[in-house]
């Protein structure tokens, strides 16, 4: 499949049939996202705080709660050769509380639907032009917020963070709307620079980790009104409204950071193999061309945020505000870009 | 107490979860100046003041926004054309520009500046560490601190095994951990490779810094423009452009040659994209070395020519009307093939100069446009446009100059330029079909397109550093997965026996980053060794 692209001559044949069908698709996803949204916004607002358990430890179920509690462990004698296992832990994932309610179950239900029908318009999109379906900006956005919500759905299970809903779903309704409004392109094959295989190597890797950094954004902005409500808080002041709902500080820091985390090799790699591909395209691996130079911006500040988190005093809103220029630098570089410069990138507008 | 955390993180040299509370890296707090320590003692603060991670954070930020100047002004590194007309539109504050080195970002000093304090602060992390981590590797796990109960996760339980045989049991479940009995209790350790990782990932930096420096040294680049039939030797003298490294010497051109046997490109012939090029062949014959045996090669756009390291690529393509021209003695002064480039890039037809400086009474010259596809152009009626770039109806326009073309004068001119303000037009714009002949006005000649080639235009690079960069690229990624997913963490044992006769064991595990995994790895541990202890080796209860 992935050297079909290469190598035998690319048809110019669109089948009409499923570019229509993606075209639907995608306004499904959107209604579908949208739906979500408002729901899992609902639940951010009218939700009751809710103690949401810490990541589960399989092994210590049962037997040890987080904290800094003393537990005896429970589990009944055993030949009276061993007992009184005693287990303390310190630093574990804390527990949190968060806003919950039955409408978040719905909402975590649409959204799961949405990115099924968007898969599907990616994949109807990919079959009605015969091509790996991210050749345009139309086509990059789509695939970027399926791997926003896809990051989202995994956090959320794996890591019990449903409460990310709103915030993830904000940029991810917002792209998807420029898409179609402004960015809308036919399905239609590919300029002759895009017939390599590394289209699918560099393009994915590129997407996948954007799609992540635009999760560890939103976390990140809730981060900094979570920081911001707790600070007031214990000053003594007020704090009402879903900032107060949020869930701990500390917690949003660390998705965010473990989202980076993710997301940041997977950018590494992504330039790296569009240096591999501009050596075999345009006969050079690095030619600071602007998209080249805005993804090396976006990786040195990411490399900056990994490095602050690392140290003294940089650590918490420093850290959180270097995320915050790298996810702009990001942004700029998909759409300032490809809008404002011409560049050997610019047929991906 | 002995050594409780693992070896601070220090420096620039590594993304890494943050210490353990309490635990302040020595990067963090910038020494103070020296009273009066003289020169030395001065150089000393600036290194040590340059290798702090504050530092290193700084440079790296303004790494980041030294690089964004490039991306907002045109570079002539990257297009030296666009820098010519922001010349053109405005001279002085391009002056002032050029003075600041702002056409030249990243070759700028200022911009070396930067990265090159930025890659000695690592330098000054990285190399202490990585000896740090030599040592580490080699040295015995730390032994178990006094309080395990200190530690992030602790627990502890009672045996009727013998505390030499929990000790044994424990070597056992801790496999995988680097091991060290004492009297009384394990140490144990694992997961070197984040540190391993961490010093790769910084130390390919240097490689690939290394490698890029190398490829602009030695490494050349070089553009031609070949027509269908014509071959290419590479000398500098055969190349349009020439760009060479600084220590490139002539001799040193690898000496290949190679003919251009055909063009074909394929296009979208209908729909909205009508015109949008859909696949580039370039049928090519070349010979690593003149008495080499002649090879066939097929270039593609993502498929370059490479030969000896020195590789060909396909950069630009268009048509090349062939002419004929007869001068007013009868004389045939021109007959060939004269490429024709496109203004702009996506651009259906090509312009042209015909240059006859042969021709007598008077020379002659030519200013034209080569239409593939030729049809009544939407946006000028009357004139020619192209409907698409396949030649479907090619035609070309001429408009025909008498005069000297000043080619003697000693005045460098560029083949693709006619120098009109000193010729005269001669009669109308002609318009010719291949095979058309048109007599041109007082006698001066004929002018005959007798057909058309393709040509194709490519960029020949020779980068020694390329190999080393993607060796450094691939190790940084490589240091970088290793860093941020493996996690080290320590665990200790101790067997003690206790007032009633039984053996009590402690344990603590320590990490450093803040994963609950670690805990629940940890915990994992303890309850492998308690059961083992419980059925002894052989089976795990489960407690009825």
């Amino acid at each position: 499949m992935l050297y079909a692209l290469a190598d035998t001559a690319p048809t110019t044949e669109v089948n009409q049939g499923l570019a229509d069908l993606s075209d639907t698709l995608v306004l499904v996803t959107i209604l579908l996202y949208a739906v979500a949204l408002f729901a899992f916004a609902a639940e951010a607002a009218y939700g009751r705080r809710t103690r949401v358990a810490a990541a589960r430890i399989p092994a210590m179920a049962g037997s040890a709660a987080a904290g800094d509690a003393r537990v005896r462990d429970t589990e009944p004698d055993l030949g009276g050769a061993v007992d009184e296992l005693q287990v303390r832990v310190r630093d574990a994932e804390p527990d949190t509380l968060a806003a919950r309610h039955p409408i978040g179950r719905v909402a975590m239900v649409v959204t799961v639907l949405g990115l099924i029908a968007q898969a599907g318009q990616i994949i109807s999109r990919g079959l009605a032009a015969d091509r790996w379906p991210w050749g345009n900006m139309f086509e990059f956005v789509v695939a970027i917020t399926l791997c926003a919500v896809a990051t989202f759905v995994y956090v959320a299970v794996r890591h019990r963070a449903y409460y990310l809903g709103a915030f993830v779903m904000v940029p991810v309704v917002l792209l998807l709307g420029i898409a179609v409004r402004w960015l809308y392109t036919e399905a239609a094959p590919l300029v002759p620079a895009l017939h390599s295989p590394w289209i699918a190597i560099h393009v994915s890797a590129a997407i996948i980790a954007t799609g992540a950094f635009v999760v560890s954004g939103a976390t990140t902005v809730m981060y900094l009104l979570a920081d911001r409500a707790e600070l007031r808080a214990r000053a003594g002041q007020a704090v009402r409204g879903v900032v107060a709902k949020l869930p701990a500080a500390e917690i949003l820091d660390r998705l965010s950071h473990r989202t980076i985390v993710f997301a940041f090799p997977l950018w590494t790699f992504a330039i790296i193999a569009g240096a591999i591909w501009a050596d075999e395209a345009w006969g050079r691996f690095w030619g600071w061309d602007p998209k080249e130079v805005w993804s090396f911006i976006t990786w040195v500040v990411y490399a900056g945020y990994l490095h602050a988190r690392a140290t003294a005093g940089w650590r918490g809103r420093k850290a959180a505000v270097i995320s915050l220029i790298g996810a702009a630098a990001l942004l700029f570089n998909f759409f300032g870009v490809n809008y404002l410069f011409s560049g050997l990138h610019s047929y991906a507008g | 107490m002995a050594r409780p955390a693992p070896p601070t993180e220090t420096g620039p040299a590594g993304p890494s979860g943050p210490p353990p509370p309490g635990d302040t890296p020595p990067g963090d707090s910038a020494p103070r100046p020296p009273g009066r320590l003289g020169l030395v003692g001065w150089l000393r603060w600036a290194w040590r003041l340059l290798t702090t991670m504050r530092v290193a954070l700084i440079l790296l930020f303004l790494l980041a926004l030294a690089a964004v100047p490039g991306s907002f002004l045109p570079q002539r590194g990257v297009s030296p054309s666009d820098v010519a007309a922001y010349y053109a539109d405005n001279p002085e504050l391009a002056a002032l520009l050029d003075t600041l080195w702002l056409f030249d970002v990243y070759s700028a000093p200022w911009f070396a500046a930067i990265y090159l304090l930025l890659f000695t602060s690592l330098v000054g992390c990285v190399v202490p560490r990585a000896a740090k981590h030599w040592r580490d590797m080699r040295a015995r796990p730390p032994a178990a601190p006094a309080r395990l109960d200190r530690m992030p996760y602790s627990a502890s339980f009672s045996t009727g095994a013998s505390p030499a045989e929990v000790l044994d049991r424990a070597q056992e479940v801790l496999r995988g951990f680097r091991t060290d009995r004492t009297d009384g209790s394990v140490a144990a350790e694992k997961g070197y490779l984040r540190e391993t990782g961490n010093v790769v990932f910084h130390i390919a930096m240097l490689g690939l810094l290394a490698a890029v420096a190398a490829g602009s040294l030695f490494g050349y680049r070089g553009n031609i423009l070949l027509t269908e039939g014509d071959g290419f030797a590479n000398t500098v003298a055969s190349y349009d452009a020439y760009y060479p490294g600084s220590q490139v010497r002539p001799g040193d051109l690898q000496p290949f040659s190679f003919t251009l046997d055909g063009f074909d490109a394929a296009f979208i012939d209908e729909g909205p994209r009508t015109g949008q090029p859909v696949d580039f062949t370039v049928e090519t014959s070349f010979r690593t070395r003149p008495e080499a045996p002649e090879e066939r090669y097929t270039l593609r756009v993502n498929q370059p020519l490479d030969v000896d390291g020195a590789r060909v690529y396909l950069v630009n393509h268009g048509y090349a009307p062939e002419f004929r021209v007869t001068d007013g003695n009868g004389d045939v002064v021109l007959d060939q093939a004269v490429p024709f480039i496109p203004p702009q890039a996506g651009a259906f037809f090509g312009e042209g100069v015909i240059k006859v400086p042969d021709a007598r009474p008077e020379q002659l010259s030519f200013l034209g446009a080569f239409y593939p596809s030729a049809e009544e152009s939407a946006e000028a009626p009357g004139q020619l446009g192209s409907a698409s770039p396949e030649d479907a109806n090619p035609m070309v326009a001429l408009q025909p100059y008498r005069g000297d073309l000043g080619l003697d004068s000693g005045e460098p001119q560029s083949v693709y330029e006619l120098p009109t303000e000193r010729l005269e037009p001669l009669g109308e714009q002609l318009t010719l079909a291949p095979g058309d002949s048109v007599e041109l006005p007082d006698g001066t000649g004929t002018i005959t397109f007798t057909g058309y080639r393709e040509w194709a235009a490519f960029q020949i690079t020779s980068d020694p550093g390329r190999v080393p960069a993607l060796v450094s690229a691939v190790l940084i990624t490589a240091g970088l997965v290793l860093t941020l997913t493996v996690r080290r963490r320590r665990y200790w044992v101790r067997a003690e026996t206790g007032p009633d006769g039984r053996t009590l064991v402690r344990v603590g595990g320590l990490t450093k980053t803040e994963n609950g995994a670690a805990a629940a790895e940890f915990h994992d541990l303890t309850t492998t060794l308690r059961d083992r202890l419980a059925g002894g080796s052989a089976s795990r209860p489960n407690g009825e």
